[in-house]
C-alpha cells in the first residue's frame, strides 16, 4: 500500500479489474488524478457536438486528439476525411474542434495531411505536427490509395482510423472493414450465407504493417490508457504512422447505447479485434486476453448479428466467426499463458 | 434547441475568396435528447473516475466526494451506469426539470 497510514479511520481500499485500471483514482497521488479542470488537460473536441448517444467515435476521437495535442505541445493540425466524425462535429458554420482542423474530400485526407506537413516543413515550422483522421469507409475503401501513398512516401503524418465497421453516417452500408455475417443495408440477412459474405474485406492494420512504416497500432475505446499511450508513442516518432481504433456504433450495430464500452471490451476478449502494435513491419507488442470469451457473447448484444441466432445457417456462420477469432488469437499470440507474458 | 455558442473570431476579417470556414464554436447543449437521466448514489461513489473517463460527452463533473453530471450536456446514453464498478449510478426516467 502506498498511503502508509495505520489509523483506524483509514478508508477501505477497493481494487478494480476493469480494463487497465487496476487501482481506483483515489489511490493515485494527487498529481496523477484525473481532474477535469486541470489546466494541462487539453480539450480538442468540445461537448457541443451532435454524435448519437453512446458514440464510441466521439470518445475515441477526443482521447486520441487530446493525447496528440499534449504530445505535440499544442502544435497540432488535424485533417479529417468525410464521415460521421466530420459531419457531427462541423455543421457549417459551427465547429466543435478547438484545434486547427481542415476537411477536404472523402478520399483524400491522407494526401491533404501530406500537403499540410510539407507546407509546414517548407515554412520552417517542423514543430507543428499533423494528424489525419477518418472513418473506416474513408480509410479502407475510398481513401485507400492516398493512404497507401502516404505510407509509401513515409510522410510525417499520424493517420488515425476510427473503425465502426460500416458507413454509419449514410445509413449503415457495408465497407471493407465490415465483419463477415454482419447485416447492413447492402448485405441483407437472406439466403444461404446471410449478411456480409465470408472471405471479403481487408485488414488495413496488416497492410500498414506490410508497408514497413515506423509505427502501426490498433487500439480500442475500452482501454483508453492504452490508446493514449499509443498516440503519445506515435507522436514521438517522425514518419508515417497508423493507428486503427475500434469504436462501437450503437446506431449501426443495433446495440444499446450503454453497451458501447462493454462491446469494445468483448471484441478484444473474444479475439475478433486483435490489439497489437508494430514497428518497421515487425509486431512488437500485443494486448493479451485476460479472460477469453466465446464470440457469441460479443455477437449477442448486437442486432446486426441477430439473424445468426435464429437459423441453422446462422449457427454455421457463428462457428466460422469463432474460427476467425481463433485464427487471430493464434496469429498474434493473444492467449498463450505458457509463453512470454507481456 | 438550447445553445451556448460563441464566436471564434471577428467574422468581418475573413477575406471573400476564402474556402468555407467555421466561425462559431459549437456549444449545443444536447441535454434535451435525454430519455434516461443518471442518478448518483453519493455514498457508493468511491471516485474511481471510470464514469469521467468513459463519458462520450464529458458531462461528468467532479465534486469533493463524488462525481456528478452536467445535465445540460448529458445525452443519457448510460455508459457511466454500465461501467461503474460499484453500481453507484442508476438510470432513471427523465421526467423533465
Amino acid at each position: 500500500m502506498t498511503n502508509g497510514t495505520t489509523s483506524a479511520a483509514i478508508q477501505k481500499l477497493h481494487f478494480y479489474q476493469k480494463g487497465t485500471f487496476t487501482v481506483g483514482n483515489r489511490l493515485v497521488s494527487e498529481a496523477d488524478r484525473s481532474v477535469q479542470a486541470s489546466i494541462d488537460r487539453s480539450n480538442a473536441l468540445t461537448c457541443g457536438h451532435r454524435a448519437c448517444q453512446g458514440c464510441g467515435e466521439a470518445l475515441g476521437a477526443r482521447y486520441a486528439l487530446d493525447a496528440a495535442l499534449r504530445a505535440a505541445g499544442g502544435n497540432l493540425i488535424a485533417v479529417n476525411a468525410t464521415g460521421c466524425l466530420e459531419v457531427f462535429t462541423t455543421p457549417y458554420p459551427e465547429t466543435s474542434w478547438q484545434i486547427p482542423w481542415i476537411h477536404s474530400l472523402f478520399g483524400n485526407a491522407a494526401a491533404v495531411a501530406t500537403g499540410v506537413a510539407a507546407a509546414m516543413r517548407v515554412k520552417g515550422r517542423p514543430e507543428i505536427r499533423v494528424v489525419a483522421q477518418g472513418g473506416d469507409g474513408g480509410t479502407t475503401d475510398i481513401g485507400f490509395g492516398c493512404l497507401s501513398g502516404m505510407f509509401e512516401r513515409n510522410d510525417d503524418v499520424l493517420y488515425i482510423c476510427y473503425d465502426n465497421e460500416a458507413y454509419m453516417n449514410t445509413g449503415v452500408q457495408r465497407s471493407s472493414a465490415t465483419p463477415p455475417a454482419a447485416r447492413t443495408a447492402t448485405t441483407p440477412a437472406v439466403g444461404p450465407q446471410p449478411g456480409n459474405v465470408f472471405g471479403t474485406g481487408k485488414s488495413v492494420p496488416k497492410i500498414a504493417v506490410a508497408h514497413g512504416i515506423p509505427f502501426v497500432a490498433t487500439a480500442t475505446v475500452a482501454d483508453l490508457h492504452d490508446l493514449e499511450r499509443k498516440v503519445v508513442k506515435a507522436m514521438g516518432i517522425h514518419g508515417a504512422r497508423y493507428l486503427h481504433i475500434h469504436v462501437p456504433c450503437p446506431l449501426g450495430w443495433g446495440s444499446a447505447s450503454q453497451d458501447t464500452i462493454r462491446l469494445a471490451q468483448l471484441a478484444v476478449e473474444c479475439g475478433m479485434f486483435p490489439v497489437f502494435e508494430a514497428e518497421h513491419g515487425v509486431v512488437t507488442g500485443r494486448r493479451k486476453i485476460r479472460r477469453r470469451v466465446p464470440v457469441e457473447d460479443y455477437l449477442k448484444p448486437q442486432r446486426r448479428f441477430a439473424h445468426l441466432f435464429t437459423t441453422e445457417e446462422g449457427r454455421k456462420c457463428i462457428s466460422q466467426l469463432q474460427a476467425m477469432a481463433d485464427r487471430n488469437i493464434a496469429e498474434y499470440r493473444l492467449f498463450d499463458w505458457e509463453g512470454d507474458v507481456e | 434547441m438550447q445553445r451556448q455558442s460563441r464566436d471564434l473570431f471577428d467574422v468581418s476579417t475573413i477575406p471573400d475568396d476564402l474556402a468555407p470556414i467555421a466561425t462559431v464554436l459549437s456549444g449545443m447543449l444536447p441535454g434535451d435528447w435525454r430519455s434516461m437521466r443518471p442518478l448518483i448514489d453519493r455514498l457508493k461513489c468511491v471516485k474511481c473516475g471510470l464514469c469521467w473517463l468513459y463519458c462520450p460527452v464529458q458531462c461528468v463533473v467532479e465534486k469533493p466526494r463524488w462525481f456528478d453530471f452536467d445535465l445540460a450536456v448529458c445525452k443519457g446514453c448510460g455508459v457511466c451506469a454500465q461501467e461503474c464498478p460499484h453500481r453507484a449510478i442508476l438510470m432513471v426516467e427523465e421526467m423533465g426539470r
